[in-house]
């Protein structure tokens, strides 16, 4: 198994080509330590060891069913949903393991985002979407929710097309702009991270694009873990690439490595699409 | 041996093709059924719309035949009910106390027990758990209603003037109870399908952005699911002011004009009750008084639906 070490080489790999800090000064945003998870008694994930950084955008690919979307719902404790799950291991978030029973998961949930593989707006207006979390957080100035509504909604590049019906249903979007609604209301509670499940996976070429351009933009500002399908999309969009097989991390290494010159032969074949 | 395979399969395809054309000829009879069905299921739904016109077309002769007797205004604005004796007048204003009362009564029972039921059983309780209450839940709604009038009567009542010295023993305060008791599973039951068929999407969008299990079932969940909360609450208002059985039995029939819950008072359904039990010759004003009083219910509870349908318009959220 290879674990990410080049840190020196991250600058050269970044995509959009802007200044950033020095790659070696990044920090660590999430830490995974020897993560293995069972749904009852199928291992689902083992003994993942994944560091991922800040500002970065960081993509999980692999086949259905090697785990990516469990590790990626572990990060947020959304697996927990499922009551037959048990974890081992450690998360550092922020060099605290999130894994820890006295950790409070609503606390993470509110630093860490979450996009969905099909849109899941609330039936409620946009305006109340996108106000949904900053009011259950206890915000509830109506100017102050105006505001971060219309910060939201331009950061997730939205805004121009809903400006002028921000009451109206959020069901009446298309589902490219319900993605993009979905992640403004992530973009509401002021996120560190924000975690993508297949988030163009149930839209049109056109909507995808919009998506992954926002997500170049957004990353300036959080770090960004995808999961994605698409290989195409995560030699786009990301710096890391992490290849999952059968619950294992096969290959993690910078996005350009992976794609030109891969270590691992079973991640070539992946890629290079021979199975999968 | 090639050619005898040839020339079976060939045999075989001609076999089914007759076979399917012979078919064909005998279908013609199911095809004439085929049209005759639609029409024969339009006259069926019609018989029960021209049944319901019906009921509807006699309340109205009779109640028109009552108000020519007794002037509609005395009717509805008129706090004495004395249907027997020499000068009998009809108000009917005690009864409608009585089945705003009892039903309101029933509601502050039910409302909450039965949204609370709901939301734990579909927000809360594990999926075993949920299989095995929910049915439990729906026994109750099967229990006949003279079996709660009895129980309102000889149980909940005397219980109660154990805490309430002043209770009559029949009023309308044990039956208004035990109405809701019995309208709890409506309520319950039509929430929790409403509240069950939240997809599971939304609570995780909620979750995700830090939300407690609170946060989005009260505002996520149940606002989603509000049209049918709301129809069950209607359901159980309109079940309520239809009930007959258990406030005929311990609520008693004294025509009371009271905002007293500790007195017995008559319902509109009680009213009907008694006046048919007792012999009220046709064609008397008593008799008449039995449509108009029944008409006044119809009303009440159409004008009910209608409003709640329009609430439920206007409050749901589309998803």
């Amino acid at each position: 198994m290879e674990v990410f070490t080049e840190k020196k080489n991250v600058k050269g790999i970044q995509s959009d080509g802007e200044s950033k800090k020095d790659a070696s000064k990044k920090s660590i945003v999430y830490d995974t330590k020897d993560l293995n998870l069972w749904y009852g008694e199928d291992q689902a994930l083992k003994n993942i060891n994944l560091s991922v950084y800040e500002n970065e955008v960081t993509a999980i690919i692999g086949p259905s069913g090697c785990g990516k979307s469990t590790y990626i719902k572990t990060l947020n404790r959304m697996v927990e949903m499922v009551p037959i799950v048990r974890i081992s291991g450690e998360i550092l978030y922020r060099e605290k393991n999130i894994l820890n029973k006295s950790y409070k998961v609503e606390d993470l949930r509110t630093r860490v985002g979450m996009v969905f593989q099909k849109p899941n707006p609330f039936p409620k207006s946009i305006y109340e979407n996108i106000a949904y979390g900053p009011k259950i957080h206890g915000i509830r100035s109506k100017k102050v929710l105006d505001e971060i509504v219309e910060e939201s909604l331009k950061g997730a590049a939205i805004w121009d097309e809903v400006k002028d019906r921000l009451n109206e249903n959020a069901y009446g979007l298309s589902g490219g702009q319900q993605q993009r609604l979905c992640i403004a209301r992530c973009l509401a509670i002021e996120p560190d991270v924000i975690l993508m499940d297949e988030p163009t996976s149930a839209l049109d070429p056109i909507s995808t694009s919009k998506i992954e351009s926002l997500i170049q933009e957004l990353k300036k500002n959080y770090s960004i873990i995808i999961v994605t399908h698409n290989m195409q999309q995560a030699a786009r969009i990301s710096d890391k690439t992490a290849f999952f097989l059968n619950g294992e991390v096969i290959e993690y290494e910078n996005t350009n490595k992976i794609f030109s010159n891969p270590s691992d032969k079973r991640t070539e074949d992946y890629i290079t699409g021979r199975f999968g | 041996m090639e050619g005898v395979l040839k020339l079976q399969n060939t045999k075989t395809n001609l076999n089914i093709r007759d076979l399917i054309e012979e078919k064909k000829k005998s279908k013609s009879v199911g095809n004439l059924t085929e049209k005759f069905i639609p029409g024969f299921l339009f006259t069926i739904a019609v018989i029960s719309i021209l049944t319901t016109i019906g009921i509807m077309l006699t309340l109205l002769t009779e109640t028109i035949m009552f108000f020519k007797e007794v002037p509609i205004l005395d009717f509805f604005t008129g706090t004495n009910l004395k249907p027997l004796g020499a000068e009998a007048t009809f108000g009917i204003l005690p009864l409608l106390t009585g089945t705003i009362i009892s039903t309101i009564i029933a509601m502050f029972v039910a409302i909450p027990i039965g949204l609370m039921t709901a939301i734990f059983l579909s927000e809360y309780a594990s999926e075993k758990l949920r299989k095995t209450l929910k049915p439990l839940l729906e026994i109750l709604a099967g229990i006949p209603t003279i079996v709660y009038g009895f129980f309102a009567f000889t149980f909940v009542t005397p219980l109660l003037r154990n805490f309430i010295p002043g209770l009559e023993p029949t009023n309308i305060l044990s039956p208004g109870l035990v109405m809701g008791i019995m309208i709890i599973p409506m309520v319950a039951s039509l929430s929790e399908d409403a509240m069950s068929s939240v997809p599971n999407s939304m609570r995780e969008g909620a979750m995700a952005l830090g939300a407690t299990k609170l946060e989005v079932t009260w505002k996520v969940v149940v606002p989603a699911a509000i049209s049918g909360i709301l129809a069950s609450f209607v359901l159980g208002i309109s079940r309520a002011i239809g009930e007959t059985m258990i406030v005929t039995i311990a609520s008693g029939s004294s025509k009371n004009f009271t905002f007293d819950i500790t007195q017995s008072m008559q319902t509109m359904t009680a009213y009907i009750v008694e006046v048919t039990g007792g012999e009220a010759p046709a064609g008397s004003t008593l008799y008449y008084s039995l449509y108009a009083v029944a008409m006044t219910l119809f009303v009440f509870t159409l004008v009910m639906n209608l409003i709640a349908q329009y609430i439920s318009r206007k409050v749901r959220e589309e998803y």
